[in-house]
């Protein structure tokens, strides 16, 4: 059994946003305007903070890409009230949209924010209709979610490398955003096998995760930058 | 307690039931429209979606949440403060008890459906009995609160009994009303034995109940991690302020129905006086909850509790904040603490701000510490919706039309507890005094003791 998790190298991150554009095309996700997203109802499973910092009169931007950190101990699995949050034996927290009724209480918990809500009924203006993933299923308006890891990915993998009569490999699984990431950033893999990428860069002296101290045990890393 | 006694000495409670007036139409006409604009409003928020309202994605829950913590609250109103006087023996409680268990039903209905409203699919609403999970707080609540509505319509509906058997014995219509609510009510020894022994039965059961569901509201809050939320002085906080909130609007509607019924006669200073020192204590009380709960969060100084804090007391949440401080402890103590001002209409004002400033406080409880995230995104902001607003105003429109109907149908101050109190109390009460008095001595020889 894998356990997924996730590293990212903040020193290689440039910030250009490709792994947003990436995790909106891969996961169909809505396209709310910006009459909405002045709302503060921006939509994204994955989100780039900009940080911006001044020392002795030099203006520095930093980038740190955020998405579900997926945590081993999940504060709004706890919360959920009907079970549509779950954490899945791969160490997923998967929502089921089928199920949720709506509260928000896994918003309101979660101390990353790393949930959204369909205000309305989600809409794929122009192409992007078209184009939607046939591999992830489309949300409706009154339901949480949240980034799922790219398990369609992870299923599909595990498919192929069952019809080539091996398991799976280090690097037979990538996230959308770890594809498109044009400075390699993103490290995506199973932290129960010492030998993988991400395993190697979990163990670096420069990793951690965010708000360790709530024990919350996430499994995405951030690699800090190097002076 | 025989029917006839009560045609002559308290009949006047019967007017507003057996002569129903223009007010009555107009009110519940005028009422009536208020609720059906904020059903429409629902209605357009269903088909649409929740984006009709002010919320957002830091500050996922807003005025929905916050009536829902307010209502709940002053529905403590009621049933607690009826059940504790009456386990006290407290005999000023007769004109008050009915009222305030009203109060309590009503309100608790209103906030109970409250978190439906803040639903994404209220049509879901049921998978919480087919697919619910016990370890969730908002479980905890439904349990508690369903418990409690069930607790307190009963403790309303039995000490009403022997009233609705007198207005169906004096033929009031509608007459299927009274004789199916009456319960064939004769006023046997036996049927008052029963039903003493209900009403005890109900009012300590109650007591528990309250303090469980206010309690198990405020762990919603608690039981996460987010900073001022994250508190174990939360559940007492919730107790004493819905306590707190919920007498002011009991002295409220006593103070206003007094007025259009004419309850003078009943309703005297004296029961108000009692009623604002309670209030007075409750204030105190409130003060030194959240001067224990903020200093706290102050000295630790932790970074993501203080970004809340100076939020709430300097920054955008400050008028609330620090209005919340001036209705809850400056009006109601100023006013309170001194005879001069305790007069009626100096209560009403008291009351008023409190109802407000527990309003206020439900409102930065919860909004601040979700525009302030921990994950260091931006801070968020909220400004509630028309629809928003539509419905607290179709909640408090409720409230009232709940009491136009109860006082329409039902008498306001129970019959047959103040006739029992003239009739049995004075006797019973000096008897109970004599106790208290220390026994004669016990060596002294029996010539001693009478002269």
């Amino acid at each position: 059994m894998s356990r997924w998790g996730m590293a990212i190298d903040l020193d290689r991150c440039t910030g250009c946003g490709s792994c947003m554009a990436a995790c909106h095309q891969e996961n169909n996700l809505t396209a709310v305007g910006p009459s909405e997203a002045a709302l503060d109802r921006v939509f994204h499973w994955l989100r780039v903070l900009p940080e911006v910092s001044e020392a002795h009169a030099e203006v520095t931007v930093t980038y740190t890409p955020q998405l579900c950190v997926q945590c081993d101990k999940p504060p709004c699995v706890r919360v959920c009230p009907v079970h549509a949050t779950y954490l899945s034996d791969e160490g997923i927290v998967a929502q089921i949209y089928a199920r949720c009724i709506g509260c928000r209480y896994c918003m309101a918990a979660c101390p990353y924010n790393a949930k959204v809500f369909n205000w309305y009924e989600p809409q794929w203006p122009g192409q992007l209709q078209a184009k939607a993933n046939p591999d992830v299923s489309l949300r409706y308006k009154g339901v949480v979610e949240k980034c799922t890891f790219c398990h369609h990915r992870v299923l599909k993998a595990r498919e192929d490398a069952a019809l080539a009569g091996r398991g799976l490999r280090d690097g037979d699984v990538s996230t959308a955003c770890e594809d498109s990431c044009p400075a390699k950033a993103i490290v995506f893999g199973d932290l129960d096998d010492p030998a993988s990428r991400v395993s190697r860069l979990a163990r670096s002296p420069r990793a951690s995760r965010h708000h360790e101290d709530l024990g919350t045990e996430p499994k995405v890393y951030h690699l800090a930058r190097k002076e | 307690m025989s029917a006839d006694k009560h045609e002559f000495v308290d009949g006047d409670l019967l007017r507003s039931i057996e002569q129903s007036g223009v007010g009555f139409r107009v009110a519940t006409t005028v009422l009536g429209l208020t609720v059906l604009t904020a059903w429409v409003l629902f209605s357009r928020q269903i088909l649409e979606g929740l984006g009709v309202t002010g919320l957002n994605q830091p500050v996922a829950w807003g005025f929905y949440i916050v009536n829902f913590v307010f209502f709940i609250g002053i529905s403590h109103a009621g049933t607690l403060i009826s059940a504790i006087l009456r386990l006290s023996q407290a005999e000023w409680r007769r004109p008050i008890t009915r009222m305030a268990e009203v109060i309590t039903v009503v309100v608790l209905a209103i906030g109970a459906f409250h978190p439906v409203l803040d639903l994404g699919r209220p049509e879901r609403a049921l998978n919480i009995f087919t697919a619910g999970r016990l370890q969730s707080p908002l479980l905890w609540d439904v349990s508690s609160i369903s418990a409690y509505f069930m607790a307190s319509t009963v403790y309303l509906y039995i000490p009403m009994i022997p009233d609705i058997a007198i207005l169906r014995d004096r033929g009031v219509r509608p007459r299927w009303l009274y004789s199916f609510l009456a319960w064939g009510w004769q006023g046997t020894p036996r049927q008052q034995a029963v039903l003493g022994r209900a009403v005890n039965i109900m009012m300590v059961l109650v007591i528990p109940i309250a303090v469980s569901v206010h309690t198990v509201i405020s762990y919603i809050f608690a039981m996460t991690l987010q900073p001022g939320w994250h508190s174990t002085i939360f559940g007492p906080y919730f107790v004493v302020g819905a306590i707190f909130s919920g007498i002011a609007a009991l002295l409220m509607v006593m103070i206003v129905l007094r007025r259009i019924f004419r309850l003078e006669r009943y309703l005297k200073q004296i029961h108000f006086d009692y009623l604002s020192r309670l209030l007075l204590i409750m204030a105190l009380l409130w003060f030194y909850f959240t001067f224990s709960e903020y200093l706290t969060a102050f000295f630790g100084h932790e970074p993501a509790e203080m970004r809340v804090f100076y939020y709430k007391v300097s920054g955008p949440y400050a008028p609330f904040f620090w209005g919340m401080v001036v209705c809850n402890f400056l009006v109601p103590v100023l006013i309170l603490a001194f005879r001069r001002t305790r007069t009626i209409p100096g209560i009403f004002v008291a009351s008023l701000t409190v109802v407000v400033g527990m309003w206020l406080e439900r409102l930065n409880i919860v909004v601040p510490s979700l525009a302030n995230p921990r994950s260091g995104l931006p801070t968020g902001y909220y400004l509630p919706s028309v629809v928003e607003w539509g419905m607290f105003a179709g909640g408090i429109a409720t409230f009232i039309l709940g009491f136009v109907l109860f006082a329409r149908f039902f008498p306001l101050i129970s019959l047959w507890e103040i006739q029992e109190g003239r009739e049995l109390s004075v006797a019973e009460t000096a008897a109970r005094l004599e106790t208290y008095l220390p026994d004669p001595p016990a060596a002294a020889p029996a010539e001693e003791a009478s002269p």
